[in-house]
């Protein structure tokens, strides 16, 4: 067994350290290390997209990243996109358009859907279903999701307007 | 799914990478984007003691567009996505990425480790070798260069070596004539059978054509033939029929999840066809 080596990373804003195998996968030092449940294990296997985070400004799977790879990164996940008390555009957006059923692919939705309108604030439909394949949902036939994220453009848009 | 324990490696300078590799031998693997070795690391398929991160190495990066194109092996899909001289000097690249994978997939997974894996459900060799790209190999002995024509030689056997990396690919700027055309299952998946095609043209007829294609044998196949069939004429059937018949005489498809050798051939002919008409409407 490799020794545990001595990790940094800064997790919604908050520095943190830990300890963790070289093999440990990153989704199992958030979930259990770090005691970060937002990302989910869906099926850990890089399809479905449950454990996605914002690493470095990318969207990534995080079951398919070794927490070693991500020592010194940014992470964002769902928590730091929102709170209970202070819902994100996005996530009043899923919840106005029903953009969920069970709830357990949305963490990841979010994440992803927040990183695609950071990189295209005005999407097209295509675009979206585009830059959202590698996110999948059992429940809602994606029509919601994909209305939600449009809705979710439209007000940050207005907001950013207003606010110049 | 958790692998194997393993040491984890993070040098950054390539000198180190080589050092480690002559030093661990077949026991070290290098890491680009990790996406087809870390699913094989969690499938226990990869067993390795020691893995190498590249994501340091500076002189891996970059994208430099001149008569020749290089590109660094750890250049990303979503880096030849969205970089705007690629988009005008080699569009190719961009309509083969875009098919390649997921959004996420594609933020990590790098042209480097697409190329260098030797897997042949892989979208890049083939491109590469219809590219006519060169690939530079970095080992204990310096600098080589082989052509993506000879890297290939079995499913994941290439002409790499052990103890050598894949620094970059170049290739000559191509021709506005291109396009790339995959036929998928879903999202995410292998191609069923996938064509890039680069036409050049001069007085209304093909003066240079260049076909490989993708998952249809154990290696990608470049189809000297089948480019040649299609050199003086306009694109009309007879030659693209020509074209795709010697396409069909260079593959070698295996029946799979994918389909039955048949309709393998089948929908190669349909990608060939449609890739053929796409780019000559682009030259």
């Amino acid at each position: 067994m490799a020794d545990k080596i001595h990790l940094k990373m800064t997790v919604n804003g908050q520095p943190v350290e830990t300890l963790a195998e070289p093999r440990e996968l990153l989704i199992h030092v958030l979930r259990e290390r770090l005691d970060i449940t937002g990302p989910h294990i869906g099926c850990e296997t890089t399809h479905c997209g449950a454990c996605t985070v914002d690493l470095d400004g990318k969207s990534v799977k995080s079951c398919t990243v070794f927490a070693a790879q991500a020592d010194g990164a940014e992470i964002t996940t769902v928590e730091g996109i929102g709170s209970p008390d202070k819902l994100h555009v996005l996530q009043e957006m899923f919840r106005e358009h029903h953009g969920l059923q069970c709830g357990f692919c949305t963490p990841g939705m979010i994440t992803r859907a927040w990183r695609l309108l950071q990189e295209n604030p005005t999407p097209s439909e295509e675009e979206i279903r585009f830059g959202m394949a590698g996110n999948l949902c059992r429940c809602t036939g994606y029509q919601n999701i994909v209305k939600a994220i449009m809705a979710a453009a439209t007000e940050m848009n207005a907001a950013k307007e207003a606010a110049e | 799914m958790i692998p194997a324990a393993f040491e984890y490696h993070r040098p950054s300078e390539l000198s180190a990478v080589i050092a480690l590799l002559s030093e661990h031998g077949d026991e070290a693997r290098v890491v680009a984007g990790g996406h087809s070795l870390i699913p094989m690391m969690k499938l226990r398929m990869a067993a390795l003691d020691h893995l190498i991160d590249l994501r340091d190495i500076a002189e891996l990066r970059g994208i430099e567009v001149g008569a020749t194109i290089r590109i660094g092996a750890m250049t990303t899909q979503h880096e030849l996505l969205t970089h705007a001289g690629l988009a005008e000097a080699a569009p190719i690249l961009a309509e083969a990425a875009r098919q390649i994978a997921d959004p996420q997939v594609r933020y990590l997974g790098t042209l480097g480790g697409n190329v260098a894996n030797g897997d042949p459900g892989n979208d890049m060799p083939g491109l590469m070798q219809c590219l006519d790209a060169r690939f530079t190999l970095t080992g204990p002995d310096g600098t080589r260069e082989v052509a993506a024509r000879d890297f290939y030689e079995a499913a994941y056997m290439t002409a790499r070596e052990d103890d050598e990396i894949l620094v970059a690919i170049t290739f000559p700027r191509p021709g506005a004539g291109h396009a790339y055309e995959k036929q998928k299952r879903k999202i995410g998946d292998y191609a069923t059978a996938a064509a890039a095609v680069q036409l050049e043209a001069a007085d209304s007829k093909v003066s240079a054509a260049s076909i490989a294609m993708t998952n249809l044998s154990d290696v990608p196949v470049w189809s000297a033939a089948a480019g040649a069939a299609l050199v003086g004429s306009a694109c009309g059937t007879p030659a693209v029929e020509a074209a795709v018949a010697a396409m069909l005489a260079d593959i070698d498809p295996v029946e799979d999840s994918r389909g039955p050798v048949e309709f393998k051939k089948h929908v190669a002919a349909t990608v060939l066809r449609r890739a053929i008409a796409r780019a000559w409407s682009r030259v």
